[in-house]
């Protein structure tokens, strides 16, 4: 039986990475993903940037952008909730991963035509993550790297805390494959429903999840039920408000809606809920997922007015549209007295008169409201009246395997295996313990991939 | 928006996939210009689908092509709205269907101008010319007089270029007939001479696989060159014979031989590279129902090309009769069929890239 000196668990970035780094190496590597060839490389295939640190412009980045400012962003959003020295490690790392992946073949733009406030943080793949994900495939099969197609890993022979080998599903059956390292970059669970019933109860029901429907974290739940450590809880995840009308898998980037801050969100009982203008919008498009699951059945409604149609850029599904709010309601199955009165209050309650500009904070506010909106607030008064009807759309969950600063996975007891890595979603609740800014789910997958090939390499030498 | 055909339908249902996603903007000049509209007329659809090179670049980059359900399949789309509108703004409309029909349109057309050829040369002169006029002065005029040669081709020349004008216009006149200025041809001649987008956004191009390893822009670059070596080569003889009346046959090392053989070898190569590209091309990224077009233009070409070679190698020989028939016969139909066919691509294409320039030119106006 052959014996592999690197395996690899999963098609996407972080398994990539992995695989181009341990084989720049000397090493052999075999790639296992589980999904057939189209749909390799879980949710890479929907992404659009990576978030990496950088001192100055460059030809697609804006301006600059320091570790320190993005440590800065990373402990807001997550609340302070993250392995403060492991994400700092990842941040430093991520100053050379812009050139190092662009080395592996991955191109770069400047920021796409309607996403604003990204273009200095953010590197935008050229083409988008599919095309960065095939640059990678190229790269490493180019390398040597071995990749096999619908290949499940169903279990693994861990033997006081070395990887000895796993058990493979495929379609001839199942077969026992032993390497000398193993890394573990098979994305979250989010495609489980059962499991997010763990951290959500019944509401998971009516989530939907935007990416793909390989992420079933049976890799994850096998590590963990085999003396890996866990780390994070199964309600914690990058959710985000997302078209109702959506597929349940895989609708990707074309469900979004960047149009909370033009209008207001309303539950089933055509109440508003939150303060919809509380900062702009790519600081605040990743809390609305948890929102909307908090509300009664998992729905809401954004609701604006016809002045702002086209001020956000355009999804897949046209609008909910009425010429009256009684009768938008009446089209979205809502109380028309009960959103007359919303819209009417909040109306009343406009106080405005600045300037409107959505891409900074700009005073225009409620006041008077339980809930008040305190910028970009504009009467809802100009027909037609359009709504979209969002619910909790999960990007990917936190829950996974606890990592050291050399990608290694640390065991249930605290010590930590030598020959085991893990990469990406599947360890992402290392640095992120809650929250999401846009990128950094691409940066924690290419780092740590990276990382977790080189040291698998390391320690086969 | 309702639209004409169901392949216009689907490029508008794909246009609203591609404006929420955004993805491939980087990747050609198709969606920068989507990006200007929120929807499409079927003016605008012709005008991005004229804008799409075929590089295969988007249909391996978007996370939707099939077998997602969204089933995005923008260059195969695009490539049936393309061609489509060929026949859509061709003139007269009665010649409409020869679109669909063109290979065969070329076949009868090119068998019969042979034929006439071969039998205009035994009956209007010495019959036995045909297989000695290589031995006689003047050679090929020996044959067909200077003038009948001018008179047919020169009607079939101007014939063309009314009846290729009159699609144009009605191209143009589809996409809004947008005020064009100097700047804007100086982009779409940059442009199109150098195939900027047929590059895959600078990584190549696909044809028959997932990888970037296509050569139809080298394939592409010796066809259209060789076409204008050889126009060149010819408007250069024209020159010579009334400007300075020398007449043919010219030397091998004269201006319209070097420039004809240089053409004519552009107009073999390219040719013969672009029908291996067609044929290997996955089929998702091809057209319905206009294989016999697409095949015939690169054939025609290929035999024009080739002949005009084998005119110029072996025009001293016996063979200096049939040839030139082949020859004549094949230039004849190209010219004749010029309007009805895949050669209109070029002038669609050059007109759709002068609108993005402008379109582009002006939205960076609005946006500065």
């Amino acid at each position: 039986m052959t014996q592999w000196d690197v395996l690899v668990a999963g098609g996407g970035n972080a398994a990539l990475c992995a695989a181009i780094a341990a084989r720049r190496a000397g090493c052999s590597v075999l790639v296992l993903e589980k999904a057939p060839k189209f749909y390799r490389g879980g949710n890479t295939r929907h992404t659009r940037n990576m978030r990496c640190a950088h001192d100055a412009a460059t030809g697609t980045l804006t301006g600059p952008y320091t570790g320190d400012e993005f440590m800065e962003d990373l402990l807001r959003v997550t609340g302070g909730n993250t392995d403060e020295a492991l994400s700092r490690m990842m941040i430093a790392r991520s100053y050379d991963m812009l050139d190092w992946i662009q080395e592996q073949g991955v191109r770069f733009q400047p920021s796409l035509g309607g996403t604003l406030s990204l273009g200095r943080t953010n590197s935008f793949f050229l083409g988008g993550g599919r095309s960065m994900l095939n640059a990678l495939y190229r790269t490493a099969e180019g390398l040597g790297v071995v990749v096999r197609y619908e290949h499940e890993i169903t279990g693994v022979e861990i033997e006081g805390h070395r990887f000895r080998a796993a058990t493979v599903r495929h379609q001839d059956g199942e077969s026992r494959i032993e390497a000398q390292t193993f890394i573990a970059a098979s994305g979250g669970f989010q495609a489980d429903i059962d499991w997010l019933k763990e951290g959500w109860g019944e509401r998971a029901e009516n989530f939907l999840i935007r990416g793909t429907p390989y992420n079933k974290g049976s890799l994850t739940r096998a590590l963990i039920d085999s003396g890996v450590q866990q780390i994070g809880d199964a309600a914690q995840c990058h959710a985000v408000a997302i078209d109702a009308r959506a597929p349940k898998y895989d609708g990707g980037i074309i469900t979004r809606l960047d149009c909370v801050v033009f209008g207001i969100v309303v539950n089933k009982n055509a109440e508003r809920f939150y303060d919809e203008g509380e900062d702009i919008w790519p600081k605040r498009y990743a809390i609305w997922g948890r929102l909307v699951a908090a509300q009664p059945e998992q729905i809401a409604y954004i609701v604006f007015d016809a002045p702002n149609l086209e001020k956000f850029m355009p999804s897949l599904f046209p609008p909910v549209e009425a010429d009256s709010i009684a009768g938008l309601a009446g089209k979205l199955s809502l109380d028309p007295a009960a959103l007359a009165d919303t819209v009417d209050a909040f109306n009343n309650a406009v106080v405005g008169g600045r300037p409107f500009d959505h891409t900074e904070p700009d005073g225009n506010r409620t006041q008077g409201l339980p809930i008040d909106k305190t910028n970009w607030a504009q009467r809802i008064e100009t027909p037609p009246f359009y709504a979209y009807p969002v619910r909790p759309g999960i990007t990917f969950t936190y829950l996974g395997v606890r990592v050291d600063a050399h990608a290694r996975m640390v065991m249930a007891d605290g010590a930590v295996s030598e020959n085991m890595f893990a990469a990406g979603e599947i360890m992402a609740g290392n640095v992120l313990g809650q929250g999401y800014a846009a990128g950094i789910g691409m940066t924690i997958g290419a780092v740590f991939g990276r990382l977790a090939g080189e040291e698998a390499a390391a320690h086969v030498a | 928006m309702s639209h004409s055909t169901p392949a216009l339908t689907e490029a508008n249902r794909l246009m609203t996939v591609c404006n929420s996603c955004r993805y491939c903007e980087g990747l050609c000049a198709v969606f920068p210009a989507m990006e200007l509209k929120r929807s499409f007329s079927d003016g605008d659809l012709n005008h991005l689908a004229n804008l799409c090179h075929n590089c295969g670049a988007c249909y391996h980059d978007c996370q939707f092509t099939p077998p997602h359900e969204f089933a995005v399949n923008v260059p195969g789309t695009l490539a049936q709205v393309r061609s489509e509108s060929y026949a859509h703004y061709a003139w007269p409309a009665a010649a409409r269907p020869l679109f669909a029909r063109h290979g065969t349109a070329l076949a009868i057309g090119l068998t019969l101008t042979v034929a006439l050829f071969i039998a205009g040369f035994v009956a209007a002169g010495d019959p036995g010319a045909l297989t000695s006029a290589h031995l006689a002065e003047g050679r090929f005029y020996a044959l067909m007089p200077h003038n009948a040669m001018v008179a047919l081709f020169g009607a079939a020349f101007l014939w063309m270029l009314v009846a290729v004008f009159m699609g144009a216009r009605a191209f143009w006149r589809d996409a809004g007939a947008p005020q064009i200025g100097a700047i804007d041809h100086a982009h779409a001649a940059h442009d199109a001479a150098r195939l900027r987008y047929l590059d895959g956004g600078g990584m190549g191009c696909f044809n028959d696989s997932d990888q970037p390893d296509d050569r139809r822009k080298l394939w592409h670059h010796f066809t259209f060159y060789g076409f204008l070596l050889c126009f060149a080569a010819t408007s250069l003889a024209t020159l010579y014979h009334y400007i300075f009346g020398w007449s043919a046959p010219y030397a091998w090392h004269s201006g319209p031989a070097l420039l004809g053989i240089a053409g004519g070898i552009g107009l073999t190569v390219g040719p013969l590279g672009l029908l291996r590209a067609k044929q290997t091309r996955m089929n998702e990224l091809g057209t319905q129902g206009f294989r016999g077009m697409e095949v015939g233009f690169i054939l025609i070409l290929l035999i024009t090309g080739t002949s005009g070679l084998a005119l110029r190698l072996l025009g001293e020989t016996p063979l200096l009769g049939p040839l030139l028939a082949l020859h004549l016969g094949a230039v004849l139909t190209f010219f004749l069929t010029m309007p009805y066919g895949k050669f209109v691509h070029g002038l669609y294409r050059y007109l759709a890239l002068a609108r993005h320039a402008r379109d582009m030119r002006r939205h960076s106006l609005q946006t500065d």
